[in-house]
């Protein structure tokens, strides 16, 4: 067994997170592989739901879908229904994780997806919110995951696309968000938790053989520390065989042909 | 329109309902269920100043914007998918001027559709509080009358034309999709015009036996085409699947030669063939049938 990448060292950190029983709307990529992994797993009564109307879907390995509104993310559902309808069940309350990506993010977990630089003259227009800014807004839980890079990870981001604290507690509560609370970021280097008294972000655990120094040089702005701040489990063998599996569809394919997969 | 006359068209003819400076709304998602025969019947028909909307947008933002069908996009994510990274085309329109795109939530957007199909002219909504979103959009701050909870507006968004793909319609435009509905049922709800293609038009008795299964009705639809693979090269629900050789084959033109690419994409397969069962020629069914087999594997006929 080769060593796992970073990225999947990412995933397999944020599908133990996920408990059984629980409901997650998980954004394409490494978020829905968390959580498809952690049905596997640990958490089998957990419920995926996808962007594109799709509740409860099993993935064929080998064939995850590369947008949450295709065939492959609508496999095995028990339930296919409109994309309003899919959304509308969060803002009831009716979903307990929201798991998305992030382009960029700050100490306070606000995530940019839209401009770089100044939105009225940008250096970069990025993709978009998609469901990202609907997710944050009203999933219990919000999680985040993300590679873990000093231009990911920045004082300010240049645009609000999906909030985080906003600039604090007060500000979040006073912009109307009250529904949800942002509680995770997970990365290739660290768990980080949100301070509740500044809604900072906080290092809580690091990924292992990380010290504390790297995660911060990887980090565009002061990280709080954690009073106590634990060391992840490494993957276990089972966790990185069943994700090589469900990535590529072959339980056969011996470790060192296969192909590293790059970031989502 | 009334209920039972016969709406079958062609496509050209159903392009005729789509008038410079409407505002365009195209269903399906992405690269799911598009209607994409429809989409190049536009632009062969060379339509300027529209204003194309979509839930979320594949590449056909950029054909419209480089063609100069679109002058304006509105949707809340565009892109074909991760692994073919940002859209290049696309970028460079809005970074040269970024009034061309106007960006919201998916469910905000899908909300404003929704007020539209409900006769309302707006909805509340718990999304784009807090975010920069709020104030690059015409969407408003509320509070509750009854409870005072601090919400956001959004106006309803009626469209012009609504361009519905389906697996199957009768003639007088009653229509069923298979897989997710995506939004498109508040699209056809919602639009003045709306225009359906379909992988078949069967009798109506065949609608009739499955009632329960129809999510359009016929009296909101104004044009009906019967176009077998009118999605290709995107995806229809249990027909064919998503063709990846294609988007990995526009990608590499359009990274490579920018907006001419586009150019040249679009006189490759709009301007130089006669119709769109000459481009589904030029892919060849022993591709058709391959996407058709794929489809099979993921659903259960």
């Amino acid at each position: 067994m080769t060593e796992a990448t970073p990225v999947e060292l990412m995933t397999i950190a944020g599908s133990r997170l996920l408990r059984d029983g629980r409901v997650v709307f998980a954004g394409v990529g490494a978020p829905l592989e968390a959580s498809v992994l952690a049905k596997r797993l640990h958490a089998p009564s957990l419920t995926i739901v996808l962007e594109g109307g799709s509740i409860g879907p099993r993935m064929l390995p080998g064939r995850l879908p590369v947008s949450t509104n295709e065939m492959r993310a609508a496999h095995d559902a028990f339930m296919l229904t409109s994309i309003n309808d899919l959304f509308l069940y969060g803002q009831r309350g009716h979903y307990d994780y929201g798991f998305i990506g992030a382009g960029q993010l700050d100490q306070y977990g606000n995530v940019n997806t839209s401009y770089i630089g100044d939105p009225d003259h940008p250096k970069v227009r990025l993709p978009g919110s998609g469901g990202a800014n609907d997710i944050v807004s009203s999933c219990r839980e919000v999680m985040i995951m993300t590679r873990h890079e000093p231009r990911r990870f920045v004082e300010r981001v240049d645009f609000i696309t999906s909030p985080g604290y906003l600039t604090g507690p007060e500000a979040r509560r006073s912009a109307g968000l009250t529904r949800n609370l942002p509680v995770a970021v997970v990365t290739d280097l660290a768990l980080l938790g949100f301070d509740e008294d500044t809604g900072r972000l906080r290092l809580d655990a690091l990924q292992p053989g990380v010290s504390q120094e790297h995660v911060q040089a990887n980090t565009g702005f002061e990280l709080l520390i954690s009073e106590t701040i634990a060391e992840l489990p490494p993957p276990t063998e089972q966790e990185l065989n069943e994700l090589r599996w469900l990535r590529d569809g072959n339980r056969s394919q011996t470790p060192e042909t296969r192909e590293v997969t790059r970031a989502p | 329109m009334s209920g039972a006359a016969d709406k079958r068209s062609s496509l050209a003819e159903a392009a005729a309902l789509v008038h410079d400076g409407d505002t365009v709304v195209a269903g399906g998602c992405c690269y799911s269920r598009t209607p994409w025969a429809m989409l190049l019947e536009l632009l062969r028909a060379e339509r300027h100043e529209l204003t194309l909307a979509r839930n979320l947008m594949c590449y056909e933002a950029e054909l419209f914007l480089a063609s100069g069908a679109a002058a304006k996009l509105v949707s809340s994510w565009v892109g074909i998918g991760l692994r073919w990274g940002i859209p290049k085309v696309f970028r460079e329109y809005v970074e040269r001027d970024p009034s061309i795109y106007e960006e919201w939530s998916h469910l905000s957007f899908g909300m404003r559709l929704m007020a539209a199909s409900m006769g309302m002219p707006f909805l509340p909504t718990a999304s784009l509080l807090g975010s920069d979103l709020l104030e690059r959009t015409p969407a408003q701050h509320i509070r509750c009358p009854f409870t005072d909870e601090l919400l956001v507006a959004v106006p309803a968004l009626v469209p012009d034309v609504a361009l519905i793909h389906v697996q199957t319609a009768d003639a007088a435009g009653n229509a069923q999709i298979e897989g997710p509905p995506y939004m498109d049922v508040e699209y056809a709800r919602a639009a003045k015009t709306v225009i359906v293609t379909a992988e078949e038009i069967v009798p109506a008795e065949a609608i009739v036996r499955t009632a329960d299964r129809t999510v359009i009705p016929g009296f909101v639809v104004d044009a009906v085409v019967e176009v077998p693979f009118g999605s290709y090269p995107h995806e229809c629900h249990g027909r064919y699947e998503a063709d990846f050789d294609h988007f990995d084959a526009y990608t590499e033109l359009v990274t490579r030669d920018g907006v001419d690419g586009v150019q040249a994409y679009l006189r490759e397969n709009v301007h130089a063939l006669d119709g769109f069962s000459a481009f589904l020629d030029s892919v060849g069914a022993s591709r058709l049938l391959e996407q058709r087999r794929r489809a099979r594997e993921l659903v259960a006929a």
